[in-house]
């Protein structure tokens, strides 16, 4: 457990910008598009046309004989698979057999610059039998098809049935219980930068230099020495400036281990740099999913049993797909008490680019459901919204029925914060015509308390190095893919020494120089790296307090540090500044080295069941937000005029980076609520380019107003959970309440885009004739 | 020996380049953005889509915002062409970037360099934007961090007069 540093200094501080911001805003920071490939390759691939088909002639000689070509690579160069769960790999980076989705990799040219590439894939010659493609779950789960993946009957890659509690009795003894069905689009992270690496072979050595745009440096690092059958020792990945993530790059991406493979083939440099449309295809993103959610009520809103079953349609290859569709279910829970969930899950295979994870993993698309439902049950009550969430809140410290542990629970504070803000009790019912406010609530992991390869070693080891300069250099695998994490690191280093934080240098996430990480994935960061962080600063503490005593002649015990000055307690006023520390630091000691780690205890590892240990986390973010709309019903149009968040992120370390990450979550969750939807025309991306993808641009970004919660996790770092996730999951189904309270309408299908919009308001005009009629025969 | 590889027609463009004028030899088909970051090395500019979809690659003609991936380098002879790496003077962070930075308009920064150009096209023509104005001028410029909200924070930062 650790405790908050002088907590008069750390209350209320306003935070402080990005450590590497400058760069950012100077346009020095060099991401890996930027670095420097004048000697290198250029690396091309050639996709397939066709969603399903076995391959029958791929002939590459001519490419290979083309005039500036060096390398020419197809499934042959590569018999492994790779992937995420290890019982999961069953992806080649190039295919090999069988194809199983427009755009997926077939070969791999490297050749002198772009152009010459360009014709060598125009060379390949490529022959196929065509399968039976599917691009709907239904379609792909029909008794009939065809299977995708051979050891996977029903084109199932994996499906969940958990019962908790007594659901039939909850159904039972509730004094409403509704079923309704959710549709939510797919989308993708569209994070700005396009996918690159720059990938190095040098033949003397027999090492490998990956440059990429990895969160996850170590996941890639271990699949390349997979794939290319390489001593682990001889690789490094070196993560540059990465132009945001979002999920994106969790995984290790085909394209990554393909410029690799270029690499050595052709004894060089290779630059791999993908367009919009191919970083699209790469996707790993949110699946389209098909929810059936029932719920069981009391007629105080006390929510007593659940049932939900989730279908998510995840593309041709496993990625991280049994995580998804087990995040899907776990996270029923937590967020309220519910004394009774059964959940069933089926994680479909089928002919399109794989999913993956994505801010708000698995859980954002069935929340949207509950949060939906539940409103539309609290309006059938003639409850209140809030009234309703506050029947059915957690008391902390608790376990879930599935075994998740809820340390602390900032969710009574944030429903509070937003009811209030929004001045929701004197606005709701009153609001003009075509107007409407909707709230809903959220929560998110502080990290999956139990890691993807579970080899015994800590979660999380920071290492820090103080030397003659006075200079702390704090070394960390994790990522900072803009969310602020080095900054975050610098600043537990600092707070915990007393130092300044210019003294704080943070060399991140490369596999030759630091220490591995997990990486930046399920909001980990923060609450693992940062206690790792703490408890190295509190190892190099104790070194400077030691050798401040030996030159003030006093006992440990009784040293002082504040601001940079040791003093000994007791009135004494003799003190030393912190460069004279260090210098007697050294004597005889040379420069210091510490490591700080974090372990998450079994006991917080989730439940005994198969599947148990997703969803688990030492804490839980929690968010309540209210949205408010207007509804253009002639035109389907709805503008979202204001957003009302609250946030409980335990401990806010730097608040500036916490509102900037529940801004850009809550506005993430808008572009879903929407605009966004990736779209498919027979396998072949139609949405594939920044226009036809639609997120909301400037325009159409409301004002969002934060508040930030602190809970004071008892085991967070000065008691912090994460901030960049939790808040997404709220928007959409709030924005879906808003629009129900401004028109009545109750809508089940994502995005709410205008055309649907304008079908349910037809579908109601049509279906209130017919009552008309009917009532009018009878 | 093979023969060299078949040239593109190139010409002697003659710009004015964040304020020093240099000469180069470029295809008449070469993109700005291409030449900015190949020739000229100043990858401040970025390329986030397949052409004139994210403006991330928004650098100032002439004090006015383009997005360099759809314009040819040909087309600015003559011209004054500012990026990202030209606003600073001896070190000094412009207003724009200053703010940008304190108010964390910028998550990934990706966008930044682009956004920066935009908003910086925008305060020289009118210094005090309005809510309204801000979103106007970067409504062809994507973020995918921040949600937007510190961005039009940031471009009032910067326009508040210097105190």
């Amino acid at each position: 457990m650790t405790t908050a540093p002088d907590s008069a200094r750390l209350a209320r501080r306003p935070g402080v910008p990005l450590i590497d911001g400058i760069d950012k805003v100077t346009g020095k920071a060099r991401y890996t598009a930027d670095l420097d490939h004048s000697d290198a390759l250029v690396g091309r691939i050639f996709r397939s046309p066709y969603s399903h088909a076995d391959i029958v002639r791929l002939d590459v000689s001519k490419a290979r004989a083309l005039d500036g070509v060096i390398a020419v690579l197809t499934g042959d160069d590569c018999p492994h698979t790779y992937g995420v769960l290890p019982i999961a790999m069953n992806e080649y980076p190039l295919a090999r057999g069988r194809v199983r989705y427009r755009g997926e990799p077939v070969a791999a040219v490297a050749a002198i610059d772009a152009e010459t590439a360009e014709r060598a894939l125009a060379l390949i010659d490529f022959e196929v039998k065509e399968l039976p493609a599917y691009y709907t779950s239904e379609a792909a789960r029909a008794p009939d098809a065809v299977l995708l993946h051979d050891n996977k009957p029903g084109n199932l890659e994996r499906d969940v049935h958990h019962e908790f509690g007594d659901v039939r009795q909850g159904f039972a003894d509730a004094d409403l219980v509704r079923e309704e069905r959710f549709d939510c689009a797919e989308i993708n992270h569209a994070q700005i930068e396009p996918h690159a690496s720059l990938a190095e072979y040098d033949p003397a050595t027999g090492r490998l230099t990956m440059q990429t745009v990895s969160q996850v440096g170590y996941y890639l690092h271990l699949m390349i020495a997979q794939c290319l059958e390489m001593d682990s020792s001889r690789i490094r990945v070196i993560k540059p400036f990465i132009g945001g993530g979002f999920g994106a790059r969790v995984e290790a991406l085909n394209f990554e281990i393909i410029a690799a493979l270029l690499a050595r083939a052709s004894a060089g440099k290779v630059m791999m740099q993908l367009t919009r449309e191919e970083t699209f295809i790469t996707h790993r993103a949110r699946p389209q999913t098909d929810i059936r959610l029932k719920l069981g009520m009391r007629k105080d809103g006390r929510m007593i049993a659940c049932e939900c079953e989730v279908v998510q349609r995840g593309g041709a290859y496993a990625g991280y797909g049994i995580i998804t569709i087990l995040y899907a279910g776990a996270l029923l829970q937590g967020l309220y008490d519910l004394p009774a969930v059964k959940y069933d899950g089926y994680r479909v295979y089928a002919n399109l680019p794989p999913c993956g994870a994505m801010r708000g993993h698995g859980s954002v698309d069935t929340r949207h459901a509950f949060e939906c439902l539940v409103d539309r049950m609290a309006r059938e009550l003639g409850l209140d919204p809030f009234a309703v969430r506050r029947a059915n809140l957690l008391q902390a410290p608790t376990r879930t029925l599935n075994d998740l542990t809820v340390n602390s629970y900032g969710l009574p504070e944030c429903l509070d914060k937003v009811e209030r803000a929004s001045g929701w009790n004197d606005r709701i019912g009153r609001m003009p015509p075509g107007k409407g406010l909707g709230m809903a609530c959220s929560h998110y992991v502080s990290g999956a308390a139990k890691p993807i390869h579970r080899t015994g070693e800590p979660h999380a080891v920071v290492n820090l190095k103080l030397d003659f300069d006075g200079g702390v250099t704090a070394l960390t695998g994790a990522a900072d893919i803009g969310q602020g994490s080095s900054t975050m690191v610098a600043i537990a280093v600092a707070e915990t020494l007393d130092i300044s934080l210019d003294r704080i240098r943070v060399v991140a996430a490369d596999t030759a120089v630091t220490p591995k990480d997990n990486g930046a994935y399920s909001s980990r960061i923060t609450f693992m790296v940062g206690n790792a962080a703490i408890d190295a600063a509190k190892k190099l503490k104790a070194i400077l307090v030691a050798a401040a005593a030996r030159k003030l002649e006093a006992r440990p015990e009784d040293i002082e540090c504040v601001a940079e000055t040791f003093r000994v307690g007791s009135g004494d006023q003799s003190t030393l500044p912190f460069a004279d520390v260090v210098a007697a630091a050294l004597v005889d000691e040379g420069a210091i080295t510490v490591k700080g780690t974090f372990t998450t205890p079994p006991d917080a590892q989730g439940g005994k069941h198969r599947g148990g240990a997703v969803g688990s986390t030492m804490g839980f973010s929690y968010a309540a937000q209210v949205v408010e709309v207007s509804v253009d019903d002639a035109a389907g149009l709805i503008t979202v005029d204001k957003v009302w968040v609250a946030l409980d992120c335990g401990h806010a370390i730097n608040p500036l980076a916490v509102e900037g990450q529940i801004e850009g979550s809550v506005w993430m969750g808008m572009g879903q609520a929407m605009c966004e939807e990736t779209r498919y025309l027979d396998g072949l991306p139609a949405h594939a380019s920044l226009l036809e993808y639609r997120m909301p641009t400037i325009a159409e970004s409301p004002p969002i107003e934060v508040q930030i919660v602190e809970s004071h996790d008892p085991y967070g770092p000065f008691g912090a959970k994460e901030a960049s996730e939790g808040a997404l999951a709220g928007f959409p189904p709030a924005l879906v309440n808003a629009i129900a309270n401004a028109i009545g309408l109750d809508l089940n299908e994502l995005p709410v885009t205008p055309d649907r919009v304008m079908e349910a308001l037809i579908q109601r005009r049509r279906q209130a004739r017919l009552a008309k009629t009917v009532k009018a025969a009878s | 020996m093979h023969a060299p590889p078949p040239q593109p027609k190139k010409r002697l463009l003659r710009l004015r380049l964040n304020g020093r004028w240099r000469e180069d030899a470029v295809a008449e088909k070469e993109l700005l953005v291409d030449y900015l970051r190949e020739v000229a090395h100043l990858t401040g500019v970025k390329t986030g889509c397949d052409g004139g979809e994210c403006g991330a690659c928004t650098v100032l003609v002439d004090g006015e915002a383009v997005p360099s991936c759809i314009t040819l380098a040909v087309r600015c002879e003559g011209r004054h062409v500012e990026t990202i790496e030209g606003l600073a003077t001896q070190g000094r962070l412009n207003r724009l970037q200053r703010a940008f930075h304190e108010k964390l308009g910028t998550q990934c920064g990706f966008c930044t360099p682009g956004m920066i150009m935009a908003a910086e096209a925008l305060l020289r023509r009118n210094p005090k934007p309005s809510d309204a104005e801000i979103r106007s001028a970067l409504s062809g410029n994507l973020c995918r961090c921040t949600g937007y909200v510190k961005i039009i924070e940031s471009v009032h930062a910067a326009a508040e007069p210097a105190s």
